[in-house]
């Protein structure tokens, strides 16, 4: 029974929850998050031209300020906290970003061996092997392989 | 000025598809002369087409998916029927007819057919559940509706106006590119698609609101039916899968109409891009509609068990690992197009995976009966039909999952005798289940139990004959879509096939047999109390059909099963609750906004088929226009004062009162 009370008051059904966030809050937290952006921003186009940083570092700080403005706007603008109201959100985000993830990687990965299977070689280039240490083999044999790699005896 | 259009678009020279669209068009003029001749035309405008109401639209989607599925039926039996035909002949369809033919047949079954069927489902009933008065955005929802109307209309002029796509119902390049497919076929595919597609993705974002944000006080999570369960995983499907089906459709748009090459396989294109993105949303489609089938058999299952669901949380559980697990399934609709051993592989072991949340659920479905009284009404009948056919199509499907065996049974009749039955089993038998349950909640009355028996018994024995012999020649190794075939060991399985077609046709009779006869003894079958199947979720707390502000008064929930509690305390006592305090009620007005919105998107649609520019153009103002129309109405709401209120509710609570004291005296006796 407390289980099941304890389940209940976690997802806090509608008509239960607070109104919060008054006026004069709500602004300042637009503020400063139009501040850190701004800051993010510049940061961006100064790191893309400065000649202090060291040259292969400069993808990986950009990655850095992004993902960061990303953040930025999600807490700043789109008001996502960890406060118990907002589970939906989270919720709701994280749900988003695994479906990009899963579509995203998979495809990049399907069409990666699909390309490298199916598509017609380049012209007088050599069509390397998939992985490392894989010894490279002539094509047909290959498609053959593939084919019957697990069909067992029919 | 008319673009492409001329009058050779229209097919004088093939009488089937003339004949076929004259004479539905001569129905459709008489039912439209005789509503207007009885003077009905206010009271459909008012109370219909421009409703807001979820009840309402729901109901359309409803009857639109029951036109189509009889439209799409009619393409199975021509298709069925000429291969019968066509064994060392040519039978009785040409070839580019006969391709049109089945590419219509999976884009109606699919997208107006099945969706709006199950969508309409979830909008009536949902609500409703969740003891709420209608869905978040109700003016969306009835955009949402007519926009899916558009769609079917678009493919349905196809069908006199030009041609439909030959490409199958997956328009996959570079076949339906403008090289191979230069008429406007893939073009109202295209068109019809994503108009019905935005409509689609825009009910999905008001469903998922609706029951994350307006369920009744005390409604939490785990006290929610399991209907409402399976509708936010499906809705949390449509806005995660349908977009990527409009960028790709979008894509191929692109490359048939300004010479771009997403999918050409010259000038850096790729066509097997294609194959991968249509399935990436192809795959969790199937549970879009899959899991709000489960979700009617869990309450039909329940209800005529007199149990609660066996196992609740483990279905939730299960519905939940359905949703996430959908997405990682889609190359096995092409293991045979080259991705190898390895992606193969793993993608073949998340198939089965997936096959296990799915089990749990049938095991959750037998011990939900297992100890019950279960009455076998037809939406039991349904439901039990669908445990034992289901099973056989998921062991298929496991099967399919086997990437060496998908290899031999690629693209043959075994496949597509596989996903009918998973399909008709889910889909379809739900459909037809939920159908019959909720009907007498949306009007008043029940169904008529004998003929829906009949229709039961007729399309199940007619749907086991027609798709095992599609099994066996499958395995034989007959690959779909054959326009006509010579070999002399697939001929009978073909006529067999054929010869079920014929039991299905006196189903799908017996069906609309039933809603006339229920029609004509509607007084006989009143449901007075609003309760006609001692039912366990809100809404049978309401009346038949609920007024249009859904209850009375917010009901207030305490447990699972929030109306049987409700009901159980009352039988122990002997009176209803207490009468509430009644106050008036705000509810939206309604609002032409959906139907002018699709009669814009139709003219979008049509003239970008026939590249009449300056209709388009024409239409995406008129949409705009309509939409500022609305954003800047003055008023938003009327109110329903609080003794109008009360004197709906009295009326049901006098009738339930009737019917308690009637079961008291019975018991007594």
């Amino acid at each position: 029974m407390s289980y099941t009370e304890d389940r209940a008051h976690a997802d806090v059904a509608p008509g239960d929850e607070y109104a919060h966030e008054e006026f004069g809050t709500g602004l300042r937290s637009y503020l400063i998050g139009l501040g850190l952006a701004l800051l993010l921003t510049a940061a961006s186009f100064w790191v893309a031209q400065t000649k202090i940083m060291w040259a292969p570092a400069i993808p990986v700080a950009l990655l850095t300020f992004a993902i960061a403005q990303m953040g930025v706007h999600l807490v700043f603008f789109l008001h996502l906290t960890s406060g118990p109201d907002n589970t939906n959100n989270i919720m709701a985000l994280a749900f988003g970003v695994l479906i990009v993830f899963l579509l995203f990687g998979g495809t990049v990965w399907i069409m990666h061996h699909m390309n490298y299977n199916m598509m017609a070689p380049v012209e007088g280039g050599v069509k390397m092997p998939l992985q490392k240490g894989v010894p490279l083999q002539p094509e047909p044999q290959r498609g053959g392989s593939m084919q019957h790699g697990g069909g067992g005896h029919h | 000025m008319l673009g492409k259009l001329t009058w050779s678009a229209i097919p004088f020279d093939q009488p089937i598809p003339l004949v076929a669209a004259a004479l539905v068009g001569l129905v459709l003029l008489g039912v439209i002369a005789w509503v207007a001749i009885a003077g009905w035309l206010p009271y459909l405008w008012r109370e219909w087409i421009t409703s807001v109401d979820h009840k309402r639209i729901g109901v359309m989607y409803v009857l639109l998916g029951l036109v189509m599925l009889i439209r799409g039926f009619s393409d199975a039996i021509l298709m069925r029927s000429h291969q019968a035909l066509a064994y060392n002949a040519p039978g009785y369809l040409p070839p580019e007819h006969y391709d049109q033919i089945f590419s219509a047949h999976g884009t109606i079954m699919i997208f107006f057919g099945a969706m709006p069927f199950m969508i309409g489902l979830m909008n009536f009933v949902v609500p409703l559940q969740l003891g709420v008065r209608d869905v978040a955005f109700p003016t969306l929802n009835s955009v949402s509706f007519w926009l899916t109307a558009t769609g079917a209309l678009l493919v349905n002029v196809s069908l006199v106006v030009g041609e439909f796509a030959r490409t199958g119902w997956w328009p996959s390049p570079p076949l339906s590119e403008t090289t191979y497919s230069p008429g406007v076929g893939v073009d109202y595919y295209l068109w019809a698609i994503q108009i019905s597609g935005i409509g689609t993705l825009m009910s999905g974002v008001n469903l998922v609101t609706t029951i994350l944000k307006m369920r009744a006080p005390g409604m939490s999570y785990l006290r929610m039916p399991m209907f409402c369960w399976t509708a936010l995983a499906s809705n949390l499907l449509i806005i995660a899968a349908f977009p990527i089906l409009t960028a790709t459709l979008a894509m191929l748009t692109l490359d048939r109409y300004l010479g771009f090459h997403f999918f050409t396989d010259e000038a850096g294109g790729n066509s097997m891009l294609f194959m991968n993105l249509f399935w990436a949303w192809g795959h969790p489609e199937v549970y879009i509609l899959a899991l709000p089938a489960y979700g009617i058999f869990s309450e039909v299952i329940s209800t005529f068990s007199g149990k609660p669901l066996f196992a609740y949380r483990s279905m939730v559980w299960a519905t939940l690992a359905i949703c996430l697990l959908s997405f990682t399934v889609w190359l096995h609709h092409f293991f045979t197009m080259g991705p190898g051993g390895d992606v193969n592989g793993v993608f073949g072991i998340t198939s089965m995976i997936i096959a296990v949340p799915t089990g749990v659920k049938i095991f959750d479905w037998m011990f939900t009966m297992y100890g019950g009284r279960v009455r076998f009404t037809t939406p039991m009948l349904w439901s039990v039909a669908f445990l034992v056919t289901f099973v056989v199509g998921g062991a298929t499907g496991v099967l399919l999952a086997i990437p060496p065996a998908d290899f031999v049974l690629h693209n043959s009749l075994f496949l597509v005798a596989h996903f009918h039955n998973v399909i008709v089993s889910a889909v379809v038998f739900a459909a037809f289940a939920g159908y019959t349950y909720w009907f007498p909640k949306a009007f008043g009355f029940t169904l008529d139990e004998w003929w829906g028996k009949a229709a039961f018994w007729f399309s199940l024995i007619g749907y086991v004959w027609v798709f095992t012999p599609l099994y066996v020649v499958g395995l034989m190794g007959m690959t779909r879509r054959l326009q006509h075939f010579s070999v002399a060991e697939w001929y009978p399985w073909i006529v067999a096939a054929s010869l079920g077609v014929i039991v299905m046709v006196v189903g799908v009779v017996c069906q609309v047999v039933q809603l006339v006869v229920s029609i004509r003894r509607r007084e006989q079958l009143r449901d007075v109390t609003g309760d006609p199947w001692d039912g366990r979720s809100l809404e049978w707390a309401t009346a038949s059909p609920p007024p249009s502000f859904n209850f009375a008064v917010m009901p207030h929930v305490e447990g699972e099963e929030a109306y049987w509690a409700i009901k159980q305390r009352a039988r122990e006592q002997a009176r209803l609750r207490e009468e509430p305090d009644y106050e008036p009620v705000e509810m939206p007005l309604n609002s032409p906004t959906g139907v002018v919105c699709a009669f814009f998107a139709t003219l979008v649609g049509f003239a970008m088929i026939w590249y009449i520019w300056w209709l388009a153009a024409l239409g995406l103002a008129g949409a705009f226009a309509t939409f500022v129309v609305f954003a800047w109405r003055d008023r938003v709401e009327y109110e329903i004062p609080a003794d109008a209120v009360a004197r709906i509710n009295r009326l049901n609570r006098a009738s339930r009162l009737e019917a308690l004291q009637q079961a008291r005296r019975k018991e007594a006796a």
